[in-house]
Parts: C-alpha cells; sequence; structure tokens
C-alpha cells in the first residue's frame, strides 16, 4: 500500500506528466483559457489515461512481451517477440477506447458527454496518453502499479492544465508586450510553473 | 498560406509560418530532448523523415481513403513509420536511443505529423506534399536546434560536446548556468523565440483580446 501511494504523490508531484516531461502540451497550451474548460479536459485525460494504461499493460505482457504468448499453449510461441509491434497496437488501443468511451458517455452519461464535448476525440492524439502508456512500458510497471501510475499521471496533468487556465484568467488584466502577447506569455508563465514544481522533486513518503 | 510552390511549401513553415512558434504544433516532444545539440539534432532528422514520407504516403493513396475512417488510417501509416525510425536507432545508435527514450515514440503524436497529413498531403500530389513534410520538419528542427544551441552553450559550456566555454570545474572561467538544463529553461527560451519571430513579423502578433478601456473620467479617480 505505501510503495502505490508513494508512487502516486511521485507521479503526480515530481514526474509531473505537463510541467516536468512536457507531455500533452498542445492542447495544454490551446484549452487552457478558461477554467471550466480546462477542468473539462482534465477530468477526460484523467478517465482515459486510468483505462489506458492499464489495459496495455495487459496487452503488453500478454500479448507482446517476449514470451508472453506461451499461455496460449502452442509450441514454438516461447522465443516470440513482438514488442516492435508496440507503438502501432498502443496507439489502436487508445483511439479504439476513446471511441468505445464516448459512444458509452453518450449512450448512458448524456450530461458529461456534452461537458466533454469536443476534447473527447481530441485526446487521441494528446501526448499526455501515449507518453503514459509508453513510460509504462518502459519502466515495466506491474498491473497494480499501473493503474495507479494511469490516474496520477492523469490528475497530475489536470491539475497543472488548471492552475495554469487560473494564471491565465487573471493574466487578462495585465499589460503584456505586443509580441509576447497571447502564445509567448503562456510559454513563460508555464515555464515558471515547471521551476515551482520542480520543488518538489526528491519528495518521497 | 502563400501559393503551392515548391519552393514555396519548402521555406514557408521554417520563418513565416512556423508550425512551433505561430501554430502550437508539436510542443509536445519539442521540449525535453533539448538539453544537448546532438540529441535534438538526430530528434529532428526522425521528425523531417518521419512528416516527408508520411505526408507522401497519405497523398499516395489519398484518393481511396474513405474519409470516415482517414485519421485511423493516417495514424497506422505514422506509426509504421516511427517503428522503422525506432528500430534503426536501436540498430546502429542505441545510446541515443536510451537517450530520448519515450520521445521517439510520441513522434507518433507529434501534431506536425498529424496536421501536415490531415491539412495538406489529403489534398495535395505526392511530391509537393513529401517536400511540404521536409518543409514543416525543418521548421520544427530550426526551434529544437535553436533551443538545443542556448541550452548546451550556456548549460554546459559545449556545442555538440565539443568545449567551448571552459567550465570553471575544469580549470576555466565560465560558471556554467545550471537552470538551462532544468526543463523550464526552455519554455523560456520557446517563448523569447516566438517574441524575437514576431517583432520580426508584426503580422503574426495576436490580437489583444481584453484591451483596457481608456480612462474616460479622470477627475472621479482623483
Amino acid at each position: 500500500m505505501e510503495h502505490y501511494l508513494s508512487l502516486f504523490v511521485a507521479t503526480v508531484f515530481v514526474e509531473n506528466m505537463a510541467l516536468a516531461f512536457f507531455l500533452g502540451m498542445c492542447t495544454f497550451m490551446a484549452v487552457s483559457k478558461k477554467v471550466s474548460s480546462a477542468i473539462g479536459l482534465g477530468i477526460a485525460v484523467i478517465t482515459v489515461l486510468t483505462i489506458t494504461v492499464p489495459v496495455n499493460n495487459l496487452i503488453l505482457h500478454y500479448l507482446l512481451a517476449e514470451g508472453a504468448l506461451t499461455w496460449t499453449g502452442i509450441s514454438g510461441t516461447e522465443n516470440v517477440d513482438l514488442t516492435f509491434l508496440g507503438y502501432l497496437s498502443y496507439i489502436g488501443v487508445i483511439a479504439a477506447i476513446v471511441q468505445i468511451l464516448e459512444m458509452f458517455l453518450d449512450k448512458y452519461v448524456p450530461a458529461l458527454y456534452n461537458a466533454l464535448g469536443v476534447f473527447l476525440p481530441l485526446i487521441t492524439v494528446n501526448c499526455a496518453i501515449l507518453g503514459g502508456v509508453l513510460f509504462m512500458a518502459e519502466r515495466n510497471y506491474n498491473f497494480g502499479e499501473s493503474i495507479v501510475y494511469g490516474f496520477g499521471a492523469g490528475f497530475g496533468w489536470a491539475l497543472a492544465i488548471t492552475a495554469l487556465a487560473g494564471i491565465r484568467e487573471k493574466l487578462k488584466y495585465s499589460d503584456v508586450p505586443a509580441g509576447l502577447q497571447g502564445l509567448g506569455i503562456t510559454f513563460i508563465t508555464v515555464g515558471l510553473m515547471s521551476l515551482g514544481f520542480m520543488s518538489f522533486s526528491g519528495i518521497q513518503l | 498560406m502563400s501559393a503551392v510552390t515548391p519552393k514555396g511549401v519548402l521555406t514557408t513553415p521554417i520563418f513565416k509560418n512556423n508550425p512551433i512558434a505561430l501554430q502550437i504544433l508539436g510542443i509536445c516532444s519539442a521540449l525535453a530532448v533539448t538539453t544537448s545539440m546532438s540529441v535534438s539534432l538526430v530528434m529532428t532528422l526522425a521528425v523531417i523523415f518521419v512528416t516527408a514520407f508520411s505526408s507522401m504516403f497519405v497523398s499516395l493513396i489519398r484518393h481511396h481513403i474513405p474519409s470516415s475512417i482517414r485519421i485511423i488510417v493516417q495514424m497506422t501509416i505514422i506509426a509504421s513509420l516511427v517503428i522503422v525510425v525506432d528500430q534503426i536507432l536501436k540498430a546502429f545508435a542505441y545510446e541515443m536511443s536510451k537517450q530520448l527514450s519515450v520521445f521517439v515514440g510520441l513522434i507518433i503524436t507529434n501534431c506536425i505529423v498529424m496536421g501536415r497529413a490531415e491539412g495538406f498531403a489529403m489534398t495535395n500530389t505526392p511530391g509537393l506534399s513529401f517536400l511540404d513534410g521536409v518543409g514543416n520538419g525543418l521548421g520544427y528542427g530550426f526551434i529544437l536546434m535553436t533551443v538545443g544551441f542556448v541550452r548546451e552553450l550556456l548549460g554546459s559550456g559545449s556545442v555538440f560536446g565539443f568545449t567551448v566555454l571552459q567550465p570553471v570545474q575544469d580549470g576555466g572561467w565560465y560558471v556554467p548556468n545550471g537552470l538551462l538544463l532544468l526543463p523550464p529553461s526552455a519554455f523560456f527560451i520557446i517563448g523569447l523565440i516566438i517574441w524575437a519571430l514576431r517583432e520580426m513579423q508584426p503580422e503574426q502578433v495576436e490580437e489583444n483580446e481584453f484591451k483596457m478601456k481608456e480612462n474616460t473620467q479622470p477627475k472621479e479617480a482623483v
């Protein structure tokens, strides 16, 4: 239990997806103008990451990794190593899960579906999702760890985008040099936030 | 976008319509790999390769892709190309592929690649799409190399691993600026590059959405 808690805290603060690894930056910059839409996107990212990371973990361990196919009982599968197909299957799984989630929400939770709106399909190409899956594969997490990691990564990302949206709402009232207007000043703000998050490094439970 | 000529599609993305500075595309993987110039160079080459060939292949089969499943077709082409890059790196430059870690895989979700496949290759001929891919890859590389140059030169006093400014700990005079090796510095540098590009090309400056109203009743304020 303690191990999982420490993994969670490390994922949210120390290895924050957005501010330490710069993942999902495109949407991070584009959708952080208003707090309400930032929260919507944040929730969507948490949901998708919490589902896709464990699912891809199962696929990696039962289909792709070296000798993973032995459970099928077919002889000669001990030496099959399909890890090079990783990227293709991860992105396929992510796209499929986002699509399924979209249809599920549309049918059973229309309120949330309407609130998320266009953000849900956009998540397929959000680097934070694929990044989370690839980090999981690289660090060889087991199934339990991958659930915690997926949720923690999504939570950290949501936290960061909500904070940035809050700052940008206040930034409306400041007098920014013309050339820095919009994108430029956002970059510098994110840089300062990232510097702030660096102070969490080294924290362990 | 300017007229579609071979030279035009190759050069406009570098300064005039830079994918990173103007269209906010593909910053995701751009920032973490810029601590040294050699890593940035490898990343640039990988992105140019993937963008150019994915645009070309998408353009080749553009009349045969049903529009309802075009995203997944593009994804498959891009992912296959990235697998090729990843395998080549693992075979011939293992150290480099360790340093890039997950960021090679993240080229798949790099918005530049998708954006060019969707926005340009679906409506243009294979040759032009190939050049457009190269141009956008170069525009991406331009920012990446600039950031990498500043970070490596001021952060560790070297360029491509060759010492230019002799650091203090090796008996030289230059005190390395540790901040530039940390992730946040990439944001500051890109912010400043955007500022510089927009000073050169004022038409890129974004409208101020919330302009302050002039104070119409100055007497009341006193």
